[in-house]
């Protein structure tokens, strides 16, 4: 599945930037930048996670540190366990062994409600709506510790009727910003497939996350509002929360991206600077790598779309 | 043809009882299946724990009335944590199997002979009435107009069952109205969202559980006061027509389980009305009076159905949420 937004016919020649130019995190590892490398300030810490379907090892991660205050990218190609790791980390799915840590505090066996209210909040690859309730109720339900989600204080609107005016106002706040706003009373199920991925991250961010957990935000979203997409991504960081995102899109990778993590059957095989580690043999090995015992004939479809997202990397970089 | 007599009949199930009774069910099924899309097809299990648990406290254990109703709403709250503390971390579908077959179980145990000195078996129990008569601060003689006539017993009965109802709409409107609501709401759409917002899905599922479980024993109990408490009324027929009550007047509505009650009774008296007298006139010369007795649900069926396809929200639906249906 390719998510590359170049691809369109009407897509413009140059790719997709972000309005404002990001200013690049630095200096965020200890030692040389390589899988599972240390990092000054870490949020989430991952030790031998693995996750097995039958015979099928989707995800063995030995050592993972994800940087607080940055945007990493988790990139690889397709079948690398990438949304499996997100699943993992959110408490979606549970692996077979191995432990993480956010915030210095262990989540192994924690169910996804409780990650979420600890400030890890996620998006997911397939938007999810909730299509027959309005735009502002989808954005109320993202606050936390609301008091009316008790059922017998829901009796009594006089015991959350202030929160949620405080609520509702944040939310409209967050609306305008992301230009919501003149929809707030549809139903979420008439946004196009873009404006549910902005309604998704608007509604992400009503519970003050420290991170946030991108899967694919920019797939099957049109170039235009990859544009603006991409600088709430960056407004995220400058606001203090940490980002990790899961992304096809090689040139977004590269404009936003502070840092980068490379993962292929399961594995991290490289990790560092978004620049630096398009040139690792082992990332190349992975986009490319996945054929070289077969036939070219067999398969020219998937092999060209690796190829030429290398070669567009490349190219960038000249 | 007696016209009269068969819209006099009609309009007696407006505010009878047993329509009460099946709006209160409804109701509950609108929390389950309207608002929180659990599909409880054991509706049918929880009015019989309702109308077994007040009678058997009753005549077993010589319980007084609301010692009697507490121990139906208590047997409710157990049967709900039994079904869902398996199913509810499941697919939808599997919750809809297992209520199917544990509203069946409990009726089976509630037939079988085994337990006849307490269940009464295949004949049910009766003579449970006394305890809530009593209770009954209206004067012998004859209340209200026309169809709406009754006996002093009759309409303390059919208040009681009415206020109940109409707390019960109160209860739903304010707690959808709610932040709860909201919560609710959205599982129904999609919890792995809602999951993902820091909301413990499966508690809300099992709350939504209970509370409509609550609705339908304490229908169970209204739906038991004017006759005898009978194991074959609770069949999964029972369910089914609670759920074409629901779909009637609307799944998310408030209004809708209650509207769509007296739709389905005031057309099951009429058609049964009309029909049986038409035998009887020679109309329907190729038909016998128990075939007759028949023909009213298929009447029902074909009313049900036309309003279904014309209407297809039901008669309180809010027609903009059929844009989007997936």
């Amino acid at each position: 599945m390719s998510a590359n937004a170049g691809l369109d016919p009407v897509a413009p020649l140059e790719p997709p930037v972000p309005t404002q130019k990001p200013i690049k995190t630095t200096g965020l590892h200890v030692g040389d930048a390589e899988p599972g490398c240390r990092k000054v300030d870490p949020i989430l810490v991952v030790d031998k996670v693995r996750r097995s379907f039958g015979g099928l090892t989707a995800v063995d991660v030995d050592h993972l540190e994800v940087p607080r205050g940055a945007i990493t990218a988790l990139i690889g190609p397709n079948g690398a366990g990438k949304t499996t790791l997100f699943n993992l980390l959110t408490g979606f799915d549970k692996p077979n062994d191995g432990k993480w840590m956010f915030d210095g505090r262990s989540l192994a066996g924690m169910p996804a409600y409780r990650v979420a209210r600890m400030g890890q909040i996620r998006t997911f690859q397939l938007t999810k709506a909730l299509g027959l309730l309005s735009v502002m109720d989808n954005m109320l339900l993202g606050a936390k510790g609301q008091t009316g989600e008790n059922m017998f204080r829901a009796l009594l609107p006089f015991l959350w009727r202030t929160q949620e005016e405080a609520n509702r106002a944040k939310a409209l706040d967050l609306l305008t910003r992301f230009k919501l706003d003149t929809k707030k009373d549809d139903y979420a199920a008439s946004l196009s497939g873009g404006q549910r991925k902005l309604l998704e991250m608007a509604r992400a961010l009503m519970s003050d996350p420290t991170l946030v957990m991108l899967d694919e935000p920019m797939a099957g979203v049109n170039p235009a509002l990859t544009q603006s997409l991409l600088d709430h991504i960056l407004n995220l960081k400058s606001q203090g929360m940490t980002v990790l995102f899961v992304e096809h899109d090689m040139h977004m990778v590269r404009h936003i991206a502070d840092w980068v993590i490379v993962m292929a059957e399961g594995k991290v095989v490289a990790e560092g600077d978004p620049h630096e580690v398009m040139k690792n043999p082992a990332v190349i090995d992975a986009y490319l790598g996945q054929h070289h015992d077969e036939d070219i004939g067999q398969d020219p479809g998937a092999e060209t779309e690796h190829v030429s997202a290398i070669k567009e990397l490349l190219d960038d970089e000249r | 043809m007696d016209w009269e007599a068969i819209f006099n009949n009609a309009a007696v199930e407006l505010i009878s009882p047993t329509t009460a009774a099946y709006a209160l069910a409804a109701l509950g099924l609108a929390v389950h299946f309207g608002y929180t899309g659990l599909l409880n097809f054991g509706q049918a299990g929880f009015m019989a724990l309702g109308a077994y648990g007040y009678a058997i406290s009753i005549l077993t254990f010589g319980f007084p009335v609301w010692g009697a109703f507490l121990v139906g709403v208590g047997a409710s709250v157990v049967f709900a944590l039994i079904l869902g503390i398996p199913t509810l971390r499941l697919r939808a579908d599997y919750l809809a199997i297992v209520t199917i077959a544990a509203a069946e179980i409990v009726r089976l145990l509630f037939t079988t002979n085994t337990f006849a000195s307490v269940t009464g078996s295949a004949n049910g129990l009766s003579g449970y009435k006394n305890g809530f008569a009593a209770l009954n601060p209206l004067a012998e003689g004859s209340y209200g107009f026309g169809p709406f006539e009754n006996n002093a017993y009759d309409t303390w009965l059919r208040i009681v069952a009415w206020s109940i109802v109409i707390l019960a709409a109160l209860f739903v409107w304010q707690v959808m109205r709610s932040p709860w609501g909201r919560v609710i709401k959205g599982i129904r759409e999609d919890e792995d969202a809602v999951r993902a917002l820091g909301k413990n899905v499966y508690a809300y599922k099992m709350q939504s559980l209970i509370l409509g479980g609550v609705f339908g024993t304490i229908a169970g109990m209204i739906f038991a006061l004017p006759r005898a408490v009978v194991p074959s009324n609770y069949q999964t027929t029972l369910t089914f027509f609670i759920y074409a009550i629901l779909l009637l007047g609307g799944a998310a509505t408030v209004l809708g389980p209650i509207i769509g009650s007296m739709i389905f009774w005031v057309l099951l008296s009429f058609f049964s009305g009309f029909v049986s007298r038409a035998v009887e006139a020679g109309w329907l010369p190729f038909m016998t009076t128990i075939q007759g007795g028949q023909l009213r649900f298929i009447l029902v069926g074909v009313a049900i159905m036309l309003i279904v396809i014309f209407r297809p929200q039901g008669v309180f639906g809010n027609k903009k949420e059929l844009a989007f249906v997936r």
